[in-house]
């Protein structure tokens, strides 16, 4: 039970990273999860093909706020190539706890967001 | 003689017996099953009906001549007239099994609606309705071209009454659709003045009873209401069965929903003619087990008595938003006991109702997390979601005090 919420996920939930807006994002996309109501939205400065800089908004649980913080530090510097290839197996090894079926829409929603920005529509490749 | 009568009060631990799921363990501690408004767990006499349905006598209904054939009509026919009963219809013609409430809301959007409903007349819905009642409206309301308002609630959740006067003023509205309790707020409706308001201005009802029959005294004809639904699922019955009661006149005059076998007395390729009540409104092979598991939970719940089920759900809300509301920095939703219904939805501040109901299942205890289905009160309240506690005859106070317990756990861990 005590580490049912793993003491890095609830630190995050706590004090998120890069939460906020960017000013002048070359990339914006929000998404919402429509069984719950939550919502993250992710800006993206892209520099030569590479995150410069990123932000996320949005509520959520302790899973969707951790994996939203989580993510947002994972990528900065990655090529946009690279973030096009992040999946879910990379998201529940960030969170590093198991995730239910109903609580993976939770834990993707800003992988969702952000990979829906980057390819700039609703779905990518890999989502059946 | 001077016998004093005594209502015997309910034997909960018994009744706990008859519910075999109660028995099991969630993550190794014993289940405090509090998602009743959800759906409700089923009695074994319950489930011994539809086992019993499929090894005895599992055969088409109003189809065959033979014995099994015979049995199951009976059985799926006498289930009608009990339902009849239990909320007080005045004919079984009356009743139409659907698969849930939402169907049977469809049923008359759809039947009633596209025939009744043009441009400039409206259909009013409520602020505090679940999306079940709100969206077929929507879609019939675009598609007819009629117009679509809702009657708001006020800061204690209560239905604003006035409003819905001044929408039934101009004679243009001709159906209403509200709940008897909402399955958020907890606010139960003054239906039976509702009802009489919107007659008084010519219009019809159609009143969601899925928070209402399982856990109040329910009587059609005293609400006087026009048209009333509910699901089996929420009282004690199987999934897949639900009920649309129709006052008798309007259900001859409107048209079918869907169209089948069962639904018709004379089909020519030229064009058919439709069945009596109910079957008209009953198009295929229905849900011939589960309707006849209704039927044993109508038994199980009218042996028990709706009055005493509802006492012991009003301790149970009471004590509930009692002991809720010592707790700091949690907002409760809707009107105060005991004009509510068994349910208490509240929001912790910092503590997303998914964290808390995902806390809370490790310690056995099932609540429900998210916006119920009901999406615009949240908006209305300005909260994305919200936890809910949701009581029925199997539960008891001290799961109220694991309830309470379990929020403070929560509170330590997330550290607020
Ligand atoms: C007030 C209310 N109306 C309608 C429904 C819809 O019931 P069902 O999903 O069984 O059709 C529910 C169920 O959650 C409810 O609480």
């Amino acid at each position: 039970m005590d580490d049912f919420y793993r003491d890095e996920i609830l630190e995050h939930y706590r004090h998120p990273h890069n939460k906020g807006r960017l000013e002048q994002p070359d990339i914006t996309y929000e998404d919402h999860n429509p069984f719950c109501g939550d919502r993250i939205g992710i800006d993206l400065l892209i520099k030569d093909n590479r995150v410069a800089d990123v932000r996320f908004w949005g509520q959520g649980c302790a899973i969707s706020q951790a994996s939203a913080s989580m993510l947002t530090d994972e990528i900065k510097g990655m090529t946009l190539d690279e973030v096009k290839t992040l999946n879910k197996d990379d998201i529940l090894d960030l969170l590093g706890i198991p995730i239910g079926p109903v609580r993976l829409k939770c834990a993707l929603l800003s992988l969702k967001a952000l990979k829906a920005g980057v390819w700039g529509m609703d779905k990518w490749p890999d989502e059946e | 003689m001077n016998e004093t009568i005594v209502i015997p009060t309910l034997d909960v631990e018994a009744i706990k017996q008859d519910f075999p799921i109660l028995q099991r363990k969630v993550h190794g501690r014993a289940l405090h099953y509090l998602d009743n408004a959800a759906t409700s767990q089923k009695p074994r006499a319950v489930l011994e009906t539809l086992d019993t349905y499929y090894r005895e006598y599992n055969a088409n209904v109003h189809r065959g001549v033979h014995t099994l054939s015979e049995e199951a009509t009976a059985r799926y026919e006498g289930a009608r007239a009990k339902i009849a009963r239990f909320v007080n219809a005045r004919s079984p013609k009356e009743i139409i099994y659907t698969r849930n409430a939402t169907e049977a809301i469809n049923l008359v959007a759809y039947a009633w609606g596209l025939a009744n409903l043009r441009p400039g007349v409206r259909v009013v819905s409520t602020e505090m309705e679940h999306h079940s009642n709100i969206v077929p409206w929507q879609l019939v309301t675009q598609q007819a071209g009629a117009g679509l308002s809702y009657v708001p609630f006020d800061e204690d959740g209560r239905l604003q009454l006035d409003a819905l006067d001044r929408a039934l003023e101009d004679g243009r509205t001709k159906l209403v659709a509200f709940t008897a309790a909402s399955n958020v707020l907890g606010t139960i409706n003054p239906v039976k003045e509702i009802v009489a308001r919107i007659h008084a201005a010519g219009a019809l009802c159609l009143v969601d009873a899925a928070q209402a029959v399982p856990h109040l005294p329910v009587d059609v004809q005293d609400w006087d209401c026009d048209f009333c639904v509910f699901s089996g699922h929420k009282m004690m019955g199987p999934t897949g069965i639900g009920v649309l009661y129709g006052r008798r006149a309007l259900l001859e005059e409107m048209p079918p929903f869907m169209g089948g076998g069962d639904m018709i007395r004379e089909v020519r390729l030229t064009g058919s003619k439709w069945n009596e009540l109910p079957w008209k409104f009953e198009a295929g092979t229905p849900a011939i087990a589960e309707a006849i598991g209704l039927g044993a939970a109508v038994d199980y719940l009218t042996a028990l008595g709706m009055e005493r089920l509802r006492a012991h759900e009003v301790e149970l809300v009471t004590q509930a938003w009692e002991r809720l509301g010592e707790i700091p920095n949690l907002k409760r939703l809707g009107p105060p006991p005991p004009e509510r219904s068994g349910l208490v939805a509240f929001a912790v501040d910092s503590i997303h109702p998914h964290d808390l109901a995902a806390i809370l299942d490790q310690e056995g205890i099932a609540i429900r997390a998210g916006h119920h289905c009901a999406a615009p009160i949240h908006e209305k309240l300005g909260i994305a979601a919200s936890a809910r506690a949701s009581f029925y005859i199997y539960n008891t106070p001290e799961e109220i005090d694991l309830l309470v317990a379990g929020i403070y756990r929560a509170k330590d861990i997330f550290a607020i």
